[in-house]
C-alpha cells in the first residue's frame, strides 16, 4: 500500500502541475481526492492492514492528501494569476487618446480679479456693500464736495437722465460712501464694487461703462498712515509680497489729502519701458483722507472721527493682470476670449 | 503744461537731470508725464552758407553746392532741392551726423560727384511749419535766424532745451505757469526762488486821458487791469522769445501777440491785446451780452451770444468775449498804432459756460475756468509792458487802469500741528511744518497761516495737511494698520448666493459674460415685445453717446442675444453663457430706478435643447433648495417658441422663464440656429430659497422598484400624471422617475405612452411583493379614473 500511495502521489503531483485550466484541476481533485478517487480507494483497503501498519500508512495517506490538496490550491492560484494577466493584457488602452470632454464654464477675467480683491478686503474686516447705479447728482457730486458748476459735472462727461441734471448714471462708486455714512455709524469699513459710467467713446482704453471698487473706512483716529498700510497690504496680496508701491499727491474733490498709488512696473522693475511709458511706475488707484466737509455733510463728528477712501479701476487691474491689451475684449464676451480664463 | 527748462532756470538754479527732476516733482504733486531733450536726435548739424550753386553735370534735377560750414575749406554737397541760392544760410548735416528718426548721414558719391553732407529740410530736423512759419514744407529750410556759419543748429533753433510735460490737476491753475512750477520746483528741491519784479520805464502820456474802464457786472469780473502802448511796431519777436514759445507748444506770430502769450505762460494770467482805434468812445465796458447779441470772434466765426455771457464792449458793441476770445473788429493788424493790454480776472464758472456754449475752449478760457489769482493781473500787465520796451515793440503810455469791482478776500487759518499730525499719522513739529509751508510762499503771523492769493485751493486745515504731507513726502509717512474696534468683514447672504450660483453655472459649462447696461430702443422690437408692453417704458439717457446706447435695459434678453449673435458671427460652434445682469425700471414715486438683478442664461449648439436648459435651471433651483417648483407651458410669450416655453414659479411667486428663443428673434439678430435661454429673478430666487437642510436618517429597509407604462391622451402633461401618481399612492411611494414618452404604433393616434419608474419603501419594515403591488394598484386605479390613463 505504501507503494500504491507513493505512486498516486507522484503521478498526481505531475498532472496537477501540468494542468492549464481550472476545470482540469477540479477533475483532478475528483480523480484523486474525491469520494471515488484514487486516494480514497487506497484508504478503503486500510482494513486489511495489520494494527502496526495501520497508523503508519494512515499517516502517510494523510500526508499525501495534504500535499495534493496544497498542490491543487497552488496550481489554482497560478492559473488565476495567469488568467488576470491575460485579461489585463487584453484591456490595454491608448492612454494618449484624449479624455471624454467635459465642458466647464469660465469665469469672466474681471470677476476673477474683482472677487480676489474683495476677498483681500474681507480678510481685513471690510464688508461688501452695493449702491444704485442710477443716482442723484446730489450724492454723486454735491455731497462729495463737487458743487454745481464744477467741470466734472459737465454734460459732455456725465450721462444725465433728467433735464435739470439732478439724476444721472453715477460716474464713480464714491456716492456709496455717502449712502453708507447716512445709514451706518462708525466704525465703518466697506468696499463697494460696481458699474460706473462716463461719456467716453469706446476704444482700446476707454469705455462708457466700467467698474470700480470703492473703499471707505471711518473710525476714531484713522490716519493717512493707516491708508498707506491698508493699501500696501492690498497691493502686496494682489501682486506678491515684494511688490513696490509709491504714493503720489493728487487731487480729488472729496478727499484731502489726496493721492494716487503707483505700482512699480512689472515689466522693467522700475527702469522705464514701453509698458509704463518710461516712468517705471504704473498708476493703480486713487485714494485719500475723506474730506472733513464730506464727513460733516453725513453727520459725522470730525472732531472724533476721520476716515480714508479709495477707488480702484477694475478693468485696468484686469488688463494688467492678464496682459489684455484692448478694453473692448472685456465687453465683447467672445468665447475664444472667455475660455482662456 | 509744457515747461522749458531753460525758461525755468531763470527762476530756479537747478542742476539735476530730467529724470531726477521728474521723479522729485512727481512725488511732490506736479506729475511729470514725460520729458524731451529737443535736440537729442540731432548731432553734428551746423549752419552753412551757400557760396556757389551749379547744375550737376550728370543729372537734370541735382545741384552741386559749395557750402561754408566754418571749416578751413568749403564743402561740396549735392542736393536735389530747388529752393536754394547762393548766400542762403541753411542747416547742414555733416559727414557722421545724425537726424531724428535714427538717420545717419555719411559722405558719398552722387552720380560721380563727392557729396560731404546734406542740406536739411524742416522735416528732416523733426520740425514742422508750425514751428517756423516762414519756412517751406518741401524744400531746404532757409534760416532767417540770427546765426553764424558753423554754429550748432540746436542752439540756433532753440533745440538745446529740455521740455518737461506736466499733468496739472484742476485745483492748481497757478501751476499752469512757469512761475508757478518754478515755485513748486524751488520748494521741492529746497532752493531759492528768484522772482523778478517787472519794471516799466514809460514813455509819457497818461492812460486816463485815452481810456476809461467800467465793470457793470462785478459778479463775473472781479478785476480789470489795463495799460496802453502807442507807436506800435508789429514785427517778429526775437529768437529767444520765439524759442521759448515754441518749446512751450505755442506758435510764434508777431511781437505783440507773442508778448501776450509769453506773459500767459510765464505768469499764468491770460492777456488780451486789442486795437485802441477800434474802441469807440475810448471806453471799455465789462458787461453781460444781453439779448440778441451776435459778434464775430478773432477766428472769423460769427457767434450768437447768450444774454448771460460776459463781453468786453466799447460804448456801442462788444469787442471781445471775456476770457475766451477777442473780436475780429478789434484785432491787431499791421496798421495798428495803439493797443490796449487787458489783464483781467473773470468768474471761472461763467467763462466755462460761455466757452462750452460757444463751442470754443481756448487756452485762456481753460485757465480762467479753474479760477485765477486776482492779484496776478497787475504784475502780468507790467511784465507785458516791460517786454514791449525790451523788444522795442512800441512806447508804453504812463499810468495803469486797475478797476476792482469786488472785494478780493484774503484767507488765513490757524496752524494746528496736532490736528495735522492726527490726520497724517506723523509726528512733525510746528516748526517743521512752517518751514515746508514757507517754501510754498505761505506766510505766518505767529500761529496764523496766511494763504497766498494764488492758492485758492487751500481753505481748511486738511488742505494745509496735504501741503505739509506732499512736501514732507507721502512716502515718508509711516505705514500702519488700522487699530480700534474690530469689524466683521464679509458678504451678505445675497452676495454669497450669487457666488454659489455662479460656481454652479460654470460647473454646468456656462461661461460668465459682462454686458453694457444700456441698449438701443430698437431692441424691444427685436425681441418682439408688444407695443403696449410696460417694459418699453425705459429710462432714457438725455445725452447718450449714440442711439444704440441711449436707454437703460429693462430686460436682459437683448444683451444675451447680442453676445450670442457675436459669437456665432465669430464662428464659435457653441456657447453656454450666463450673466448676473441688472435691469433698470422707472419708478413712479422716485427719480431713481428700480434696479433688479436677473440671472440670464443663453446657449446654442453642442446638443443644447429645451430639456438641457430646463435641466440647468432645475439644478440652479435645487442648489437654492427651492421646493414645489412648477413649470407651466406659456404659449403666449412673443420672445419664446410658443410650444417650448415654461413659466417657472414656486411658493406662489414667479421666478422666471425658460425656453427656446423664438426663431423670429433669432432672425432679427441674424441667427439661424436654435437659441435657448432662461431669465430668472435673483430676488425671487433668494426669497424662495429653502433653509439649510437638516439630516434625515437614512432608510433602514430596502426599497422596491416597479416600472409602469400608461397610455393616456397625448395632451396630458407629464407633471399632471406625476401629481396623480403621487396622490394615488397609499404612502409607500418615495420617488417617481420618468423614463420614456412614446407616440406611434401601436399607440393609437392622439394617445401617448408614458413610462415611469416608481420607488416604493416603508420606513418600518421590508416590503412584501403583495404590499408593493397593492400600492401600485391604487396608483393605477386613480390614473385610470381621473385621467383615463391605462396600464399598457
Amino acid at each position: 500500500m505504501r507503494k500504491q500511495l507513493e505512486e498516486i502521489q507522484k503521478s498526481a503531483l505531475e498532472t496537477i502541475r501540468s494542468a492549464n485550466l481550472a476545470a482540469d484541476l477540479e477533475s483532478l481533485r475528483v480523480k484523486y481526492l474525491g469520494k471515488k478517487g484514487a486516494l480514497t480507494a487506497v484508504l478503503k483497503q486500510m482494513g486489511k492492514l495489520s494494527a502496526e501498519e495501520r497508523p503508519v500508512i494512515g499517516q502517510l495517506a494523510n500526508a499525501v492528501r495534504e500535499e495534493l490538496t496544497e498542490a491543487i490550491a497552488r496550481q489554482s492560484k497560478l492559473l488565476e494569476q495567469a488568467a488576470m494577466e491575460a485579461k489585463l493584457a487584453a484591456e490595454v488602452v491608448d492612454v494618449t487618446i484624449p479624455g471624454t470632454p467635459v465642458t466647464v464654464g469660465h469665469r469672466h477675467p474681471m470677476s476673477l480679479v474683482l472677487e480676489e480683491a474683495e476677498d483681500i478686503f474681507i480678510g481685513m474686516g471690510f464688508q461688501i456693500v452695493e449702491g444704485p447705479e442710477v443716482e442723484l447728482a446730489d450724492y454723486n457730486f454735491t455731497r462729495l464736495n463737487t458743487p454745481e458748476g464744477h467741470p466734472a459735472r459737465d454734460w459732455q462727461d456725465t450721462f444725465y437722465l433728467t433735464e435739470d441734471g439732478s439724476v444721472l448714471l453715477r460716474t464713480q462708486t464714491s456716492p456709496v460712501q455717502v449712502h453708507v455714512m447716512e445709514q451706518q455709524k462708525p466704525p465703518i469699513r466697506i468696499v463697494s464694487p460696481g458699474r460706473v459710467y462716463r461719456k467716453d467713446e469706446v476704444d482700446a482704453t476707454h469705455s462708457p461703462m466700467f467698474h470700480q471698487i470703492e473703499g471707505l473706512v471711518v473710525d476714531k483716529g484713522i490716519t493717512m498712515a493707516d491708508l498707506k498700510g491698508t493699501l500696501e497690504v492690498f497691493v502686496q496680496r494682489l501682486y506678491g509680497a515684494g511688490t513696490k508701491i509709491r504714493f503720489r499727491p493728487h487731487h480729488f474733490p472729496f478727499t484731502e489729502p489726496s493721492c494716487e498709488v503707483d505700482v512699480q512696473c512689472f515689466e522693467c522693475q522700475g527702469a522705464g519701458c514701453r509698458v509704463c511709458k518710461g516712468e517705471g511706475w504704473i498708476e493703480l488707484l486713487g485714494a485719500g483722507m475723506v474730506h472733513p466737509k464730506v464727513l460733516e455733510g453725513c453727520g459725522i463728528d470730525t472732531d472724533l472721527y476721520s476716515g480714508f477712501a479709495f477707488g480702484i479701476g477694475v478693468e485696468r487691474m484686469t488688463m494688467r493682470r492678464f496682459s489684455i491689451s484692448d478694453l473692448r475684449l472685456i465687453f465683447e464676451n467672445d468665447m475664444r476670449f472667455l475660455s482662456q480664463f | 503744461m509744457k515747461l522749458s527748462r531753460k525758461w525755468l532756470s531763470e527762476f530756479v538754479d537747478l542742476s539735476v537731470s530730467d529724470k531726477e527732476y521728474s521723479d522729485r516733482m512727481t512725488l511732490t504733486g506736479s506729475k511729470v508725464e514725460g520729458t524731451e531733450d529737443l535736440g537729442a536726435e540731432i548731432q553734428n548739424v551746423v549752419v552753412g552758407k551757400i557760396l556757389t550753386i551749379q547744375r550737376h553735370e550728370n543729372s537734370d534735377h541735382l545741384f552741386v553746392c559749395s557750402v561754408d560750414v566754418g571749416q578751413t575749406e568749403p564743402l561740396t554737397i549735392v542736393t536735389g532741392a530747388q529752393n536754394v541760392s547762393a548766400g542762403d544760410m541753411v542747416p547742414v548735416a555733416l559727414h557722421g551726423s545724425s537726424l531724428p528718426g535714427g538717420i545717419h548721414i555719411k559722405q558719398g558719391k552722387l552720380r560721380g560727384v563727392e557729396s560731404n553732407g546734406m542740406l536739411c529740410s524742416l522735416k528732416e530736423l523733426g520740425l514742422t511749419v508750425n514751428d517756423f512759419p516762414y519756412a517751406v514744407e518741401d524744400g531746404i529750410f532757409l534760416l532767417q535766424e540770427d546765426c553764424t556759419v558753423g554754429q550748432d543748429i540746436r542752439t540756433v533753433l532753440g533745440l538745446d532745451d529740455h521740455v518737461v510735460e506736466f499733468e496739472i490737476t484742476n485745483n492748481r491753475p497757478d501751476c499752469l505757469s512757469v512761475i508757478g512750477l518754478a515755485r513748486e520746483s524751488a520748494a521741492s528741491f529746497h532752493l531759492p526762488l528768484n522772482l523778478h519784479t517787472p519794471e516799466v520805464k514809460g514813455a509819457g502820456g497818461n492812460i486816463s486821458d485815452l481810456l476809461d474802464v467800467e465793470i457793470l457786472d462785478g459778479d463775473l469780473c472781479t478785476r480789470y487791469t489795463a495799460r496802453m502802448v502807442k507807436n506800435v511796431k508789429i514785427q517778429p519777436s526775437p529768437k529767444w522769445m520765439r524759442e521759448r514759445l515754441r518749446n512751450s507748444g505755442v506758435r510764434p506770430i508777431n511781437n505783440i501777440v507773442d508778448i501776450t502769450n509769453y506773459v500767459m505762460l510765464e505768469y499764468g494770467q491770460p492777456m488780451h491785446a486789442f486795437d485802441y482805434s477800434c474802441v469807440s468812445g475810448g471806453k471799455i465796458i465789462v458787461r453781460r451780452a444781453g439779448e440778441n447779441a451776435s459778434f464775430q470772434t478773432l477766428d472769423g466765426t460769427e457767434r450768437n451770444l447768450k444774454p448771460d455771457m460776459l463781453v468786453i464792449a466799447d460804448e456801442t458793441r462788444p469787442v471781445g468775449v471775456a476770457g475766451v476770445m477777442g473780436g475780429a473788429n478789434s484785432e491787431i493788424t499791421d496798421q495798428t498804432d495803439m493797443i490796449v493790454f487787458e489783464s483781467a480776472n473773470f468768474n471761472g464758472v461763467s467763462i466755462r459756460k460761455t466757452a462750452i456754449g460757444l463751442g470754443m475752449r481756448t487756452d485762456a478760457s481753460g485757465r480762467f475756468e479753474k479760477g485765477l489769482d486776482p492779484m496776478n493781473t497787475l504784475p502780468a500787465v507790467q511784465r507785458a509792458c516791460e517786454l514791449v520796451e525790451l523788444l522795442g515793440a512800441g512806447d508804453v503810455v504812463d499810468g495803469i487802469i486797475d478797476v476792482i469791482a469786488a472785494d478780493i478776500p484774503t484767507y488765513s487759518l490757524p496752524l494746528e500741528p496736532d490736528k495735522i499730525n492726527r490726520l497724517l499719522g506723523t509726528d512733525l513739529s510746528a516748526d517743521e511744518m512752517k518751514t515746508l509751508l514757507q517754501e510754498l510762499d505761505f506766510t505766518f503771523d505767529g500761529e496764523i497761516v496766511h494763504v497766498p492769493s494764488f492758492r485758492s485751493d487751500v481753505r481748511h486745515y486738511s488742505d494745509l495737511a496735504e501741503e505739509v504731507a506732499r512736501m514732507y513726502g507721502y512716502n515718508r509717512i509711516p505705514t500702519t494698520l488700522m487699530r480700534g474696534e474690530t469689524t466683521l468683514g464679509g458678504r451678505s447672504p445675497a452676495q454669497q448666493a450669487r457666488r454659489q450660483i455662479g460656481d454652479l453655472c460654470r460647473g454646468m459649462g456656462f461661461s460668465e459674460i459682462i454686458t453694457y447696461s444700456f441698449v438701443s430702443p430698437s431692441c424691444f422690437d427685436k425681441i418682439r415685445m408688444r407695443p403696449d408692453h410696460p417694459l418699453r417704458n425705459a429710462i432714457t439717457i438725455l445725452n447718450p453717446l449714440g442711439e444704440d446706447t441711449s436707454i437703460l435695459r429693462t430686460r436682459v434678453l437683448p444683451s444675451m442675444m447680442e453676445v450670442i449673435a457675436r459669437n456665432i458671427s465669430y464662428r464659435n460652434a457653441s456657447a453656454k453663457l450666463y450673466e448676473f445682469a441688472t435691469v433698470y425700471k422707472p419708478q413712479e414715486d422716485s427719480q431713481l430706478a428700480n434696479e433688479q438683478v436677473r440671472l440670464s442664461l443663453g446657449a446654442y449648439g453642442d446638443g443644447m435643447d429645451f430639456f438641457s436648459i430646463k435641466g440647468n435651471v432645475e439644478a440652479i433651483l435645487k442648489s437654492m433648495r427651492i421646493e414645489n417648483v412648477s413649470f407651466l407651458a406659456d404659449t403666449n410669450m412673443p420672445s419664446y417658441h410658443p410650444g417650448r416655453c415654461a413659466r417657472i414659479s414656486a411658493g406662489g411667486m414667479q421666478l422666471g422663464l425658460v425656453g427656446q428663443i423664438h426663431p423670429l428673434i433669432g432672425q432679427n439678430y441674424g441667427i439661424s440656429q436654435p437659441v435657448y435661454g432662461a431669465q430668472l429673478s435673483f430676488s425671487a430666487l433668494l426669497e424662495q430659497a429653502g433653509p439649510e437642510p437638516q439630516y434625515v436618517p437614512l432608510p433602514r429597509f430596502p426599497s422596491v422598484t416597479r416600472d409602469i407604462a400608461v397610455v393616456c391622451d397625448a395632451g396630458i402633461p407629464v407633471a399632471v400624471l406625476e401629481e396623480c401618481i403621487a396622490r394615488g399612492s397609499q404612502g409607500l411611494l418615495k420617488d417617481i422617475t420618468l423614463f420614456d414618452v412614446y407616440t406611434g404604433t401601436p399607440i393609437p393616434t392622439g394617445k401617448k405612452s408614458v413610462a415611469f419608474s416608481l420607488t416604493l419603501r416603508a420606513d418600518d419594515k421590508t416590503l412584501t411583493d403583495g404590499e408593493a403591488d397593492a400600492d401600485i394598484q391604487s396608483i393605477l386605479s386613480l390614473l385610470k379614473s381621473e385621467l383615463g390613463a391605462v396600464l399598457r
